[in-house]
């Protein structure tokens, strides 16, 4: 099955370069018969992965993109006209809530903690358990679950087209005034992917003549990126964050790109069991029993509380938790190496007190203030 | 540090595009092409990530497997008369966790027989450093930060041997700067056993990758005091163990 996704991978690989050669006769030879909405220009950061896969049923226009803005920030697809995707997704808290748990237009609780919406055109897989596979067909969970908006899309889409604004928009980007469930995703789903973030302090920080980090910022830095013992260096002191958290590829998620698009990879980081079980919901493999995907850290100081039930409210709880209380029996084995003791060790991994402190120093540097401020990802109303 | 340039992608494109123009010469006589497997055991026991039945090394240690990743690069086919086939730009990542990664095909091999097979275990110094980092080689948690280079095999599980915490195991064999270069190339026996390379024939060469190995031979390593190993002189000697037998030739289909 997994050879069999690859070899479509790769296809859709190839036709993406099509696509791209493609667009790019275009530029060269304008086409007298061209559609009438205009590709959008998908600008990818040179330091993120560039092997991102494009749906081709899906291309980007900048219509479509900012259609798909407005539906975001749209309360009418919501029950009660009061909610909509961005009530949850705040631009402000790099797209979260704030909130321990998301509450929905009824006032109950969701199992989980909202996610931050940022660089999705990296994630094969949605959701803190990988259970939605794109941004078109997870879009249509929270638009009708009834603990979020709660409202089927087929409703919403009569309310969009009884106004004045909608018909025309959609015409603009699909074609056609007549409103669809698929285009109402498809519209969602190419603004969900513009929410690009490659300008953290810390990436500023490597470009020559950018502002230095800090000297606590830069230990943390080492302390993210080392493994205890690094380089066959016995005293070299880390946390191992970067092992599921990868800074190489500026992403800090988990997601493997040797491969077309990418492979989600899912990791138990020590948390008590609870009744979400994470990856194990979605395959039923005893050994995904507690599993989630990793989280991106960009952005992280904007978007507490933390992990898929938002147990954690600061960033210090975090550190914590992987310093001294991960359970061993279910972690994955890299949080079981400890550092040499030194004077004022604490719990499992054995930093101090000064190393947790510049950890998370450096994790406030992961912070984009210009993302959270780009106009093109406000509420247009 | 490795902003990429904007080159670069440039750089990938015409490399697909020169691979697309290369497609056409697969039809031509004189090419043909290799499939290679590589199965991952530890001794007869086929590997499975997260088992909960344990393996057990040459010198009694037990232990299972979380992750299990390694490199192969540089191939080369050899003729009997001694003349190489040396296939370029070669980079895989063999992922017990991904199956699709565990086969791959080497196009644009000329037609003929080779009665013996080499290849890298881990990237050569030179890629380390430079060159795209893209496909096989993209950076993620197979590379490492401080060093600038990859790490060409980890391999990560419990041991009840261990003195880590509740028995974890890590062992990152990477590193390419002497003394501590950790780059091993084998060349596995054939044991009489030709690639026969023909036109609308493709051999598949099946190899089996021994964990066991990697404990093993030169270099005994018992978990209860090598069980955190990244790269330095205990990298040094898994690497040597992993050169003296983890890969063997298993069979050769389609000959
Ligand atoms: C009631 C609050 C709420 C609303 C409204 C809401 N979301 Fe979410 N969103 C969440 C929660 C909670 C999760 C995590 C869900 C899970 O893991 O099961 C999430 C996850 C996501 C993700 C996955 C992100 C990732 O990195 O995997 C996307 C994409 C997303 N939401 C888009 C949307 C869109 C589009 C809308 C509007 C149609 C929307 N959300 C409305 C709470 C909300
Ligand atoms: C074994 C893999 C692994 C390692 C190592 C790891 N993490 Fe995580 N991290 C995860 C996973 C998985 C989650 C999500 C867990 C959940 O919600 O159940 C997570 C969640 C987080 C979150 C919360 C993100 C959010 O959006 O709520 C933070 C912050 C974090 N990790 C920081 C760190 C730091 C700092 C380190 C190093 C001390 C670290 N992680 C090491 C796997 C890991």
């Amino acid at each position: 099955m997994l050879a069999s996704n690859t070899r479509r991978n790769a296809k859709l690989l190839v036709s993406a370069l099509i696509m791209l050669t493609i667009a790019s006769c275009e530029k060269k030879t304008p086409q007298p018969a061209a559609p009438a909405a205009t590709p959008y220009n998908l600008v990818l950061p040179t330091q993120l992965p560039q092997a991102v896969i494009l749906p081709t049923n899906n291309p980007m226009t900048v219509e479509g993109v900012e259609l798909g803005r407005k539906l975001f920030y749209e309360v009418k697809l919501s029950s009660n006209n009061t909610m909509s995707c961005g009530s949850c997704h705040q631009q402000s808290k790099a797209f979260t809530d704030g909130r321990v748990k998301a509450i929905g237009v009824d006032g109950i609780a969701h199992q989980r903690n909202a996610m931050s919406l940022v660089n999705l055109l990296w994630e094969p897989n949605l959701n803190w358990d990988g259970a939605a596979t794109s941004l078109e067909t997870q879009a249509r969970v929270p638009l009708e679950n009834p603990i979020e908006m709660h409202q089927r899309l087929t409703d919403g889409v009569s309310k969009l087209q009884q106004t004045s604004l909608y018909p025309p928009l959609f015409a603009a980007a699909f074609g056609s005034s007549t409103i669809t469930e698929d285009n109402v995703l498809k519209a969602l789903a190419q603004f969900e992917r513009t929410l690009i973030s490659s300008n953290s302090r810390y990436e500023k920080s490597l470009v020559p003549g950018g502002p230095a980090l800090t000297l606590d910022e830069q230990k943390g830095k080492i302390l993210f990126f080392n493994h205890p013992g690094e380089s066959g260096n016995s005293n070299a002191r880390g946390g191992s964050c970067d092992h599921c958290h990868s800074g190489n590829n500026y992403l800090f998620t988990s997601t493997n790109f040797t491969t077309p698009g990418g492979t989600t990879q899912y990791f138990n980081n020590g948390l008590a069991l609870s009744a979400d079980l994470g990856r194990f919901g979605v395959t039923r493999v005893a050994a995904d029993r507690g599993k989630f995907r990793v989280p991106t850290l960009r952005n992280i100081a904007l978007t507490a509380p933390y992990m898929h039930d938002g147990r954690f409210q600061t960033l210090e709880e975090v550190v914590d938790h992987y310093n001294e209380h991960i359970d061993i029996n279910t972690a994955d084995p890299i949080l079981l190496v400890s550092n040499p003791t030194i004077n004022g060790s604490l719990g499992l991994i054995k930093l101090t007190a000064t190393e947790k402190r510049q950890l998370v120093a450096f994790l406030r540097t992961l912070t984009d203030s210009t993302f959270i401020k780009d106009p093109r990802f406000s509420n247009p109303f | 540090m490795k902003f990429l340039k904007y080159t670069t992608l440039f750089l990938s494109l015409l490399t697909l595009s020169a691979a697309v123009t290369s497609c056409d010469d697969d039809d031509s006589p004189s090419l043909g092409a290799i499939d290679m497997e590589f199965e991952n055991v530890a001794g007869s026991t086929a590997i499975q990530l997260n088992s909960t039945t344990p393996y057990t090394t040459a010198a009694g240690d037990q232990f299972t497997i979380t992750t299990l990743r390694y490199y192969i690069s540089n191939i080369k086919l050899k003729r009997a008369d001694g003349t190489e086939f040396v296939q370029p730009d070669s980079y895989y990542l063999i992922d017990q966790g991904i199956e699709s990664s565990r086969k791959f095909s080497i196009p644009n091999v000329p037609i003929g027989d080779y009665s013996g097979i080499t290849f890298t275990v881990g990237v050569d110094s030179v890629r380390n450093v430079s060159g795209a980092q893209t496909g096989a080689l993209s950076p993620g948690d197979m590379f490492w930060t401080w060093n600038s280079g990859y790490i060409y095999t980890k391999l990560e599980g419990r041991s009840p041997q261990s003195s880590n915490l509740n028995g974890g195991i890590i062992f990152h064999i990477g590193g390419f700067k002497s003394p501590n270069n950790t780059i091993r190339t084998v060349s596995p026996a054939m044991n009489n056993n030709m690639i026969q390379v023909r036109e609308g024939r493709t051999p598949e060469v099946h190899f089996k990758a021994d964990v066991l190995k990697m404990f093993t031979g030169p270099n005994t390593i018992r978990f209860a005091a090598s069980n955190n190993i990244m790269g330095g002189p205990d990298a040094v000697k898994v690497a040597n163990n992993q050169a003296a037998g983890m890969f063997t030739l298993d069979h050769i289909h389609g000959n």
